[in-house]
């Protein structure tokens, strides 16, 4: 009897480490729970990500009040980011330490990071549709856009591996802001489109010098004709546009290509020159084009409110600004008539917790984002476009962009035209694969156009040698090529090898006839007896 | 005779401690203060210097104010480990390998490129720079010349800073009142007829600091002695260290 309660256990104890194999199990999957327990409270931190921006911050607060009326039960503390990259090394610390916040504005690049972990980000697939609790459900206590009334292509993009896991909030997309006074002075007329060609064209125009050793355009010691503050959207654009590989939805690289090496050498022939430079090396386009030091500055619509004469916001003394006229275009483009611009701007994830009310809550507030009063009040604050069919289609919104330029605040006409830039081309805006190491490829795409500009600005020839010793390094750099696709959904894997058909055969066979022999034996022993 | 041999030689021992405090005798390849001046931007420059302070350690980089005898620099972003921060402590004498860049007026040693960090290493050597009354330079060309030196305001008076609603506060967090407490706190100091907006950087000294909290007591028309780091960003925008309410 003994040796059988041995066996048992040695049997047990196998199968509990053959099991441990597979990791922890981390938080239990998030189910949504029948109904939302009122009678307790619950506290939800909820980390944002403002611009630096007044305007942004009241909306978020007067957005938590609101909330906390219509749900007395739940406390939304809120904590104030100005970087998205704060906000996901931070998220990544607090995973392994379980103190992740409830609600986060991220992007879903990072998301398909955190969710290397097991269970850490809820699934919102259920909840949406959720028949009382869902987006505009029976039980929710506010006016709630339902799922078709999102923005299509944006819901999309928070949809990784087969599954929602965010909701978007804003959405934006990159603008070239020109000073039209300068372009003219220089003999062009600005196109409806602009395309590359045009924009180094002109650029070199403009580092013309006098007999001082000022720019014939500005008089000025400084300028810059091109500046660009995102160099990872530069990289990423040009690709889409051109054809070129950046990457396959499911991981593989194929940014190092010869449509990436053609258009480095572009860049730095106008970095050598001078005519091109980045936020990076040379700080906010907004700075250069206000100061009359800058023709075409590229930078998010999000950052409207940073461009042009007249701009509320502004980081340099007024005396520095000059007056100009400001056009807003498209980013520069390969083909003028097949557009194509980056889709960014914040989304909303929920992280998984214990006790599945404690998520619901999270959702409500999530939920709660899309409303029309938030959306349409954040949208305002800068060149964003609301997430939100129901706030687009809204008469308020109606107002809102018939009132462009009444102002140089709310109406602030730069931003407006920011604005309207997106909402004619959301069909134009697309985005890049999201998986387990899309962060750090879009890095490395900003990381080709720093490291080319500035080897050029060195003096240094970039050619194919140079940028074959460069793409090894950044994928080095960039951990490119350790990527790991591990998250915590299940992946379709294919077939099993045959070795290990053949291997896992062996073992089952081999532990069967363990089993068989011990039987017998057994069996035996008894017929003795 | 013996004596007089013993304290002459006493006497020229002590004038070489006394001229090697005075100089900051320089390595091989290193460049003297005046050097790096002289040295145009985006050239590659190595410098020995001493921590003063450090912002937090951040993703394998640190960002160092630091000051040798003749003058300071700002230290952007160097390679760091965590465990090397640890040892950055005020007077720590290090040797920096970099590029001279510089960002809206601020000039900085920094990274060559994405590819090539700036890096240190820790040398013996301990200096603690004293604060330099820089009161009576405000207003004046002679400010820019002690860029990121160690400095202090004596006697200067809070004005009202404006938020973004057009409320005026004695400060604000971040510079148009959309932060919140851990944010960047700013406040506008005046002395000579002209007015400066300073700021406690929120990774030098964060909101546990006896800095932070004391520029929460602020109110407008206090006169105050400040102390900290003569950064620069379009103009003086000083990183204060120290606030002493008169």
């Amino acid at each position: 009897m003994k040796k059988y309660l041995l066996f048992i256990c040695i049997l047990v104890c196998s199968l509990l480490t053959l099991s441990g194999c597979h990791g922890s199990a981390g938080l239990p999957q998030f189910e949504v729970p029948e109904e939302f327990d009122t009678g307790k409270n619950y506290e939800i931190t909820f980390w944002a990500k403002n611009d630096t921006n007044k305007a942004q911050t009241n909306v978020y607060k007067k957005a938590i009040a609101d909330f906390e009326a219509l749900y007395p039960n739940i406390k939304v503390n809120m904590r104030l980011y100005t970087d998205y990259g704060r906000i996901y090394n931070d998220v990544i610390t607090n995973i392994s330490t379980k103190t992740t916040p409830n609600v986060c504005i991220t992007y879903p690049d990072h998301i398909a990071t955190y969710m290397t972990g097991v269970n850490i980000v809820a699934p919102l697939d259920e909840i949406m549709l959720d028949p009382k609790y869902g987006l505009a459900g029976s039980d929710i206590k506010f006016d709630a856009p339902t799922i078709d009334e999102i923005v299509p292509e944006y819901l999309n993009e928070c949809r990784i591996r087969d599954h929602y896991y965010a909701l978007p909030y804003m959405r934006s997309t990159e603008a070239l802001y020109i000073n039209e006074d300068f372009v003219n002075a220089l003999g062009y007329e600005i196109p409806e489109v602009v395309t590359w060609d045009f924009i180094f064209e002109v650029s070199e125009k403009a580092m013309a010098k006098n007999n001082d050793g000022n720019y014939l355009l500005n008089n000025q010691k400084v300028m810059i004709p091109f500046i660009y503050k995102s160099t990872d959207n530069m990289m990423i654009s040009y690709l889409k546009q051109a054809n070129g590989g950046y990457s396959t939805s499911d991981g593989k690289i194929e940014i190092f290509n010869d449509t990436t090496s053609d258009f480095l050498k572009e860049v730095s022939i106008h970095a050598a020159s001078g005519a091109f430079s980045t936020f990076k090396i040379s700080s906010y386009p907004a700075n250069f084009l206000n100061a009359g030091q800058s023709v075409f500055a590229i930078d998010s619509t999000a950052g409207a409110t940073w461009m042009g004469s007249k701009a509320p916001n502004s980081d340099i003394s007024a005396e520095d600004i000059i007056d100009f006229n400001t056009v807003v275009r498209p980013i520069p483009q390969v083909d003028p008539n097949n557009l194509k611009m980056i889709s960014q701007g914040p989304s909303v994830c929920i992280f998984n917790k214990e006790d599945p009310q404690e998520v619901l809550a999270s959702w409500l507030f999530t939920q709660y984002l899309l409303t029309n009063d938030i959306q349409i009040g954040y949208s305002q604050t800068e060149g964003y476009t609301p997430v939100t069919l129901k706030a687009r289609k809204s008469s308020e919104y109606d107002e809102y962009l018939s009132l462009s330029g009444t102002d140089d605040k709310v109406h602030y006409e730069v931003k407006m035209e920011a604005t309207r830039l997106l909402l004619e081309n959301t069909d134009n805006t697309f985005v890049t694969p999201v998986f387990n190491g899309s962060a750090s490829l879009r890095d490395a795409a900003g990381t080709l156009i720093e490291y080319v500009t500035k080897s050029a600005r060195r003096g240094i020839t970039v050619d194919d040698s140079f940028l074959s010793n460069a793409y090894k390094d950044i994928e080095s750099l960039h951990k490119l090529d350790q990527l790991n696709t591990n998250t915590q959904e299940k992946k379709e894997l294919g077939e099993l090898p045959s070795t290990s058909v053949t291997l896992i055969t062996i073992l089952i066979v081999v532990w069967c006839g363990l089993i068989a022999i011990f039987i017998l034996s057994k069996l035996k022993e008894k017929k003795q007896k | 005779m013996k004596k007089a041999i013993a304290l002459v030689l006493s006497l020229i021992l002590c004038a070489c401690t006394l001229t090697a405090c005075g100089e900051d005798t320089k390595g091989e390849g290193v460049m003297t203060y005046a050097e790096y001046v002289a040295a145009p931007t985006d050239s590659q420059v190595v410098v020995e210097t001493y921590v003063q302070a450090t912002r937090s350690w951040w993703d394998g980089k640190i960002t160092i104010y630091s000051q040798d005898k003749d003058g300071a620099y700002f230290l952007y972003d160097i390679s760091c480990s965590e465990e090397d921060a640890k040892k950055l402590v005020p007077g720590t004498k290090i040797k920096v390998t970099g590029m001279k860049t510089e960002w809206e007026g601020e000039v900085e040693i920094a990274a060559q490129d994405e590819l090539n960090p700036a890096t240190f290493e820790i040398e013996d050597g301990n200096y603690v720079a004293e604060a330099l009354d820089v009161t009576s330079m405000l207003g004046t060309a002679e400010l820019d010349k002690h860029q990121n030196e160690f400095v202090s305001f004596k006697g200067v008076t809070i004005e009202a800073s404006t938020d973004a609603d057009g409320n005026e506060a004695p400060f604000l967090y971040n510079w148009d009142g959309s932060g919140e407490e851990g944010s960047d706190l700013y406040f506008n100091i005046s002395a000579n007829g002209q007015t400066y907006t300073v700021l406690i950087q929120r990774y030098l000294c964060d909101p546990t600091t006896d800095v932070y909290q004391t520029a929460k007591t602020l109110q407008i028309g206090d006169t105050v002695d400040l102390e900290g780091f003569l950064y620069w960003y379009n103009g003086a925008n000083p990183h204060i260290t120290k606030i002493t309410i008169k």
